[in-house]
């Protein structure tokens, strides 16, 4: 693996924000988290559970409702009042609009996906028309008391619930009018609360709903007669969060003490036909309240204020017990938010609304290997740059992607239009060099760029489509590597050789050859034997490619947890042979470390690892953000009793 | 002679939490297992009202009928399963099955067959076995073939459940649990992870209970945990819920008669009761003394009980308050203070709970109360050292009590404490007199009053092996705010600083002998003066005692190398010695004879002799196969008289001893026999009567009338009213509320009826006669109407006739109250018309 000298930078004090909505879509198998800073991010639960797509958030924006509505669109509520649609393919929100209601606070598509419902501070609930252009308000119906926390349609889109302070509402969609408003008990066993708040509600096919609720309690009513039919105490504290399975035979709630429990419909007797609901699995995988669930065919899917995003598969619904079935847990994103600049030793953090420049530190002190050195000289904040609307070229104005060439004479800038456009650099101002137009048919904004380090070639990807590979001195597309089933998460042309280095969301890796067109003999030859499984079942993806300097065999990639040197030169492993093998002893003989050394080096010291790269031959530079780091920087979860403390 | 060998036989104090208790089906009573027995237990009283003996080896299992909610089915060790009347005690048939029965289920879907759990080949592999039992007039029959429902399962009747409908069986062991469905011939089989890290590995399952209705199984776990499976009948979509409360592992589980609730407990000696199997709404019985190790919930749901493993079971209401409590022989795993008898209650004394000691009446076989001596709460922790109770003695016929307990860490400094009781005629029980805490430096090894007149003062012994012993005396310890007597050191003797290992008082109390390791000292008690000492070099002296009677004047000593010497205290000489190995030696009080059991390759040997002959008078080889701990003579109340020679010794009192293994064994002549007394048949019937709030009004008198019945010769017995089948309170009763009278005019019309007619009229009675005797048809045709209802329902042979009897008797008594009665009825009609 060789021995280098590692910055191990530890002050990029990233704290994610925390989850409020998540939106399950049945049909692309996608789920939409939004976050309290007004981000949203599509996660491809097909492919490895990969964030293929990610809308930055404004702090005016904050949103507390998501859905998707006739398949394929986006929809989000917030508290400044308006309904916002994203455009997936360009990256970018379509348009805004106001209801009028003051702050939204709850947002339903209808099942036939052609209405949409908003709950509003007012107490109104209001309809809109959902056209293929823009939504189109339609009529109020009956205005309530209070705010309209939650809603929720009857499957055959003829009644709705929502859920206010103290009491839910059933309207009837043709009428507009409440049929049946159902008192919800403040007081629960001896604790008294001062409003009950219903977090939740979930309207089932058979009339039954359930509503969640600050008293800890999970409620089945009876929609025909306005009656409480069971309760559920769950929690000590709020149950924030409902989400029904599709069947109707389990749902799931989250509590804002951090559990999440699973409800199943089960049959009384194997041989009768009553079915009653149980509480079944409890899962405490967060430590902060669970804002939000959702409930696909195979998983629970929950998110809260710990921004976590937990994906517990449920096991009996598991075909094969293969590594999809293990839980995910997501919490830091699947892009590079670290760039660094190799020869001047300095780190370029993005947070979400503004960017931190770091100069690194240096030492003079020289140790053997696993000492810890003393620093001569500390690191430097050397710069903040906050966001700021000035004039601006328009094809940087929606930039997705921006990279300079190596000699930094070169700005390449990935629109959200599906075009690239390169700049030149000159001192103090900058001029359009070219625009390659995109695809034809395809608006898709390509996410991943790559230049190769004489400037010559240009790599650029999108979430879908294959990688273009397009040639700067002619500025014209060289050639297109064929497209893979599985989105790529990251993208490098090693020097000299211009081999471009792919990485997919399933973790395989390719190596495609720009001069020759065609993949490399070594990745025909890792394809052909394929890659170890312990390989194929890490979750996080790969996230950075790097090459060594000196070194043309040798590849280096990191994901979230460990750090990878692959060395074309050695031998493939297999099934059989250990992935993770700790570092060799150096006083082992070379025989038998060649015996046991393949391609793979991997090293799992760093985690979690945002970025790792080489600065030069023997130095290393790994940023490691610490879970620790960030729960300390949440707020107090709530204070719970544990036995024997 | 072989004949005449004294039988050894269990007597009681065997566990009675070994299996669940079943309750009847009315809840009157509850059946427990008891070594050999079962015993029958009334619910209200807590007294036993039967032992069903018949088995020949500890019986395992016990099950109601399902068919005949009076009859009960029994297994046991010995290989056969046994059908009875509970309610008469009488064995109906007995079936041989042939292997060793663990436990034994029934259920009403299976006609005709029983399950029972067996090993065949291997010594850990269980097998649940259905049963079939054939239908038979004989009394003794071939049960059919066992037919293999489930294999590999655990010995435990816990760990097997029947579902509420009969339809699946289900069964843990280890990680997994296992449902066999009877339907489908089919099991399914649900493992958990089992895996060595700190979270899963104590998921091991401990026992299992089934809902009554629902398709629901619960099962306890290792670590605390309660899990309800659902959805079970398919392998893939079950799914379970966890109840986590108890942080020790749940020894058993139980669902309420409906299945609302569900009932767990364990080591924490907490009855936690989940309603609706939801984790928020539980209730707590706590502070119940020891681990829970059964709960049992009667069929008719108002009652429930729970075993402990201090031998006791309590009853518990529907409202979680405990209303009975059944207590046995509490089992310690050290009785340090051996076997001692309280000579006021004439009640075996021993360790109880730790920290206790124990007051079991040896007739009742039940305890009758705890002395709790340590006076510290105990925590039931694993590694915790506790404060021993090491010795006890009782002193001047049982007016002082003297205990001493210890408490030594290891390597740590030794705790020791003696406490002197004083027995309080009025509260009838020991009252702490005087605590001296650290009486001697070293562990105390004996402990002795002296057996005087009541004229001196009381004087205690303590030996230690700090070399020294102590005389401790009652003085006057009184001052000016009140008088009081304490006990104050009044000798410290030794010798040659050596250990002192026993001390013992002549039957005068005129001599004390102290053993010192080898040697035995003789102390004048007067002066505290040595007077002479016996060296034989053969060991320390272990056991020491003087002989009784016309041997008061021999001191026998045995030594832990084996040889049991006799010396004349006259002649200051050895009269005899012999090679014994005593473990245990014990003087009768009430005769010459000294008992010794020794250890031998076959177990262990009684010899019974005479310490003025050499040659013991009864020998009896191997009375069992385990170390005897301890013994005690227990005085008869009534001498025996038994012709033969070798048994004269049992003739004044009777032989206890205490096995390693904690049981209580003795000697008895008797063969085995029936001891049903004719008064708790009696109670029986008289209980089989529905308890209606009327039968608490009536019914106590009909109890009273029966014993006036039988018992017409004891003229002194006060005569209460009776009001049961007096026409009078019956009319009253009979009568719609609505055209009754005010209660203010029926009041003192019924006062009258109560009253005794001792001299009836016979004037006034015959006009009357015809309508009387017709009313009288009438009354007895109704109550006729009632009764074999009743003699069915008890299953009693003579129930009917009984009844009858006593009807008729109380029709003559009440002849005059019911005459008042008619006389209102033609009289006054008038208040019917009022308004």
């Amino acid at each position: 693996m060789g021995e280098f000298k590692v910055h191990r930078v530890r002050f990029f004090n990233y704290v994610p924000s925390g989850i409020r909505c998540v939106a399950y879509n049945n049909q692309s198998n996608r789920l939409a988290v939004s976050r309290t800073d007004g981000t949203v991010e599509i996660y491809n639960l097909s492919a490895n559970y990969f964030q293929e797509k990610f809308f930055p958030g404004h702090e005016s924006r904050a949103t507390e409702a998501l859905c998707w509505a006739k398949g394929q669109r986006l929809f989000s509520a917030g508290l400044n009042g308006e309904i916002i649609e994203y455009d997936l393919q360009a990256l970018d929100i379509k348009y805004s609009m106001d209801a009028f209601g003051g702050p939204i606070w709850s947002m339903a598509a209808s099942p036939s996906g052609s209405q949409l419902l908003v709950g509003c501070e007012d107490g109104s609930v209001k309809l809109f028309q959902i056209n293929p252009d823009k939504i189109q308000f339609e009529r109020n119906f009956d205005r309530q008391k209070s705010r309209i926390l939650s809603l929720s349609w009857h499957p055959s889109g003829t009644h709705i619930a929502a859920g206010s302070i103290d009491y839910i509402s059933v309207f009837d969609i043709k009428s507009g009018s409440a049929v049946h408003k159902m008192l919800v008990d403040r007081q629960y066993m001896g604790v008294s609360k001062r409003k009950c708040i219903i977090w939740g509600v979930a309207f089932l096919s058979d009339g039954t709903v359930i509503s969640v609720d600050s008293a800890g309690k999970v409620q089945f009513w009876d929609s025909a007669t306005g009656t409480l039919v069971k309760t559920h105490l769950v929690a000590n504290a709020d149950v924030q969060s409902i989400a029904v399975s599709d069947q109707e035979d389990s749902f799931v709630v989250g509590t804002a003490e951090g559990t999440v429990f699973h409800f199943q419909l089960v049959s009384v007797t194997s041989n009768s036909s009553e079915k009653q609901w149980v509480r079944t699995k409890p899962f405490q995988h967060h430590t902060h309240d669970v804002r939000t669930v959702a409930h696909s065919p195979t998983a629970l899917i929950s998110g809260g204020t710990d921004t976590h995003l937990v994906i517990r598969p449920l096991m009996e619904k598991v075909e094969v017990k293969n590594y999809d079935a293990a839980l995910r847990k997501i919490t830091f994103p699947h892009r590079r938010l670290i760039s660094c600049s190799k020869k001047r030793q300095l780190l370029l953090f993005q947070f979400s609304h503004h960017l931190d420049l770091w100069r690194l530190g240096s030492t003079v002190a020289t140790g053997k290997h696993g000492d810890t050195l003393p620093l001569s000289k500390d690191a430097d904040h050397l710069l903040q740059l906050k966001t700021k609307v000035s004039k601006m070229p328009a094809c940087l104005r929606s930039a997705v992607q921006i990279m300079f060439s190596e000699d930094s004479t070169k700005l390449f800038v990935a629109s959200n239009q599906g075009s690239l456009h390169i700049l030149r650099l000159l001192e103090g101002s900058f001029k359009h060099l070219h625009t390659f137009q995109a695809q034809s048919g395809t608006v898709e904004s390509m996410c991943l760029l790559a230049v190769s380090p004489d400037g010559n070639w240009l790599a650029a990807s999108g979430t879908s489509a294959g990688v273009h590979v397009y040639s700067v001195k002619r500025l014209k597309l060289h050639c297109t590597v064929p497209a893979y089933n599985f989105p790529v998460t990251a993208l490098a042309i090693a020097p000299k050789t211009n081999n471009l280095v792919i990485a997919h969301s399933d973790q395989q890796i390719f190596e495609y050859s720009i001069p020759d067109k065609q993949y490399t003999e070594w990745s025909r030859a890792i394809q052909k034997q394929g890659f170890h499984h312990h390989w194929l079942q890490r979750d996080t993806p790969i996230t950075h490619i790097g090459f060594h300097p000196k070194r043309p065999a040798h590849i280096l990639l990191h994901d979230a947890y460990m750090f990878c040197i692959i060395d074309k030169s050695l031998p493939l492993p297999n099934d059989k042979t250990l992935l993770y093998n700790p570092l060799p002893p150096t006083n082992e003989s070379d025989v038998i470390r060649r015996r046991t050394a393949h391609a793979f080096k991997i090293s799992k010291k760093y985690k979690p690892l945002l970025f790792m790269d080489l600065l030069d031959e023997g130095t290393l530079v790994a940023v490691e953000r610490p879970l620790d780091d960030i729960i300390a920087q949440l707020p107090p979860p709530i204070k719970k009793k544990k036995f024997g403390t | 002679m072989e004949a005449a060998a004294a039988r050894v036989v269990r007597c009681g104090g065997s566990e009675l939490s070994l299996r669940r208790a079943v309750f009847s089906a009315d809840s009157r009573y509850l059946l427990c297992v008891s070594g050999d027995f079962v015993k029958v237990y009334s619910t209200a009283t807590e007294e036993c009202v039967h032992v069903l003996q018949g088995h020949r080896d500890l019986v395992t299992g016990i099950q109601l009928n399902p068919n005949n909610h009076l009859q009960l089915y029994s297994c046991s060790f010995d290989g056969t399963i046994k059908l009875w009347d509970y309610l008469d005690g009488i064995l109906i048939k007995t079936f041989t099955v042939g292997h060793k029965l663990h436990a034994l289920f029934t259920h009403a879907r299976a006609e005709d067959s029983v399950f029972v759990t067996i090993n065949k080949e291997k010594p850990d592999v269980f097998q649940l076995v259905s049963v079939p039992l054939p239908r038979t007039p004989r009394q003794d029959a071939e049960a059919g073939e066992p037919r293999l429902v489930l294999d590999c399962i655990s010995p435990s009747p816990k760990c097997v459940a029947f579902g509420g409908q009969g339809d699946y069986v289900a069964a843990v062991r280890d990680f997994y649990l296992s449902v066999y469905f009877f339907r489908k011939k089919a099991t399914s089989r649900f493992t958990l992870s089992s895996s060595e890290n700190r979270k899963h590995a104590k998921n091991n399952f401990t026992c299992v209970a089934c809902h009554p209705k629902e398709d629901c199984i619960a099962t306890g776990h290792k670590d605390g945990k309660i899990r309800l499976w659902r959805g079970f009948d398919d392998e893939r979509k079950y799914t379970y819920t966890c109840l986590h409360w108890h942080h020790d592992l749940v020894m058993d589980l139980a669902f309420s008669a409906t299945g609302s609730s569900l009932l767990s407990g364990g080591r924490e000696s907490v009855l936690v009761e989940w309603r609706d199997a939801a984790e928020k709404t539980k209730e707590f019985l706590p502070r119940l003394g020891a681990t829970i190790e059964h709960i049992a919930v009667a069929p008719a749901g108002d009652l429930l009980c729970t075993s402990h493993a201090d031998n006791k079971i309590i009853v518990i209401g529907r409202n979680l308050e405990a209303c009975a409590v059944i207590q046995g022989l509490v089992r310690d795993s050290s009785v340090l203070t051996g076997l001692m008898v309280d000579p006021r209650t004439k009640a075996l004394v021993l360790n109880g709970k730790p920290g206790h000691l124990q007051f079991y009446s040896l007739q009742s076989d039940k305890q009758l109360y705890n002395l709790d001596i340590v006076q510290q709460e105990y925590i039931n922790d694993c590694g915790l050292v506790q404060i021993e109770l090491t010795k006890a003695a009782f002193g001047c016929f049982g007016a002082w009590l003297a205990t001493v307990e210890q408490r030594q860490e290891k390597e740590g400094e030794l705790e020791l404490q003696m406490k002197l009781w004083a027995y309080n005629k009025k509260t009838q029980g020991f009252l702490l007199n005087t605590k001296v805490s650290a009486p001697h430096e070293d562990r105390v090894t004996a402990l002795c009053f002296r057996s005087a007149d009541k004229s001196d003062v009381p004087t205690l012994v303590t030996a230690s092996r700090d070399g020294r012993f102590k005389v401790w005396v009652l003085a006057d310890d009184s001052d000016i705010y009140r008088k009081a007597e304490g006990w104050t050191c009044d000798f410290v003797g030794s010798y040659h600083k050596y250990q002192a290992t026993n001390c013992c008082f002549s039957e005068d109390g005129s001599l004390l002998a102290v053993s010192f390791e080898e040697t035995v000292t003789i102390w004048e008690s007067d002066t505290w003066e040595l007077r002479c000492t016996f060296c034989q070099r053969a060991g320390r002296v272990r056991h020491l005692c003087f002989g009784r009677l016309t041997c008061s004047k021999y001191l026998l000593g045995a030594t832990e190398s084996g040889t049991l010497c006799c010396w004349n205290l006259l002649s200051c000489a050895l009269e005899w010695s012999t090679k014994l190995g005593v473990s245990v030696m014990e003087p009768d009080p009430r005769s010459e004879h000294v008992a010794a059991v020794a250890r031998s390759s076959g177990g262990s040997d009684l010899f019974v002799f005479k310490p003025s002959e050499p040659r013991p008078l009864y020998v009896q080889r191997s009375i069992c196969s385990e170390e005897v701990r301890w013994g005690v003579f227990v005085p008869r109340d009534v001498p025996e008289a038994l012709a033969s020679e070798a048994l004269q010794w049992l003739n004044r009192s009777q032989f206890y001893f205490l096995t390693a293994s904690q049981s209580l064994l003795t000697f008895s002549s008797k063969s085995p026999e029936e001891k049903l007394t004719p008064t708790s048949k009696q109670l029986l019937a008289e209980e089989s009567l529905p308890a209606t709030p009327f039968y608490f009004l009536l019914g106590r008198h009909r109890q009273q009338r029966g014993e006036q019945a039988d018992g017409a010769a004891d003229g002194e017995r006060v005569q209460l009213p009776t009001t049961e089948g007096v026409p009078a309170v019956s009319e009253l009763l009979h009568t719609p509320a609505h055209v009754l009278p005010s209660a203010a005019f029926l009041c003192s019309l019924f006062i009258n009826s109560l009253l005794l007619a001792t001299e009836a009229p016979s004037a006034e009675e015959t006009p009357e006669d015809a309508e009387m005797e017709e009313e009288g048809e009438r009354d007895s045709s109704e109550e006729e109407d009632a009764a074999p209802e009743q003699a069915q329902q008890a299953g009693l042979p003579d129930g009917g006739d009984g009844g009858d009897e006593a009807e008729a008797l109380q029709q003559q008594l009440s002849k005059c109250a019911e005459k008042e009665l008619r006389k209102l009825r033609r009289v006054d009609y008038s208040w019917v018309a009022v308004p």
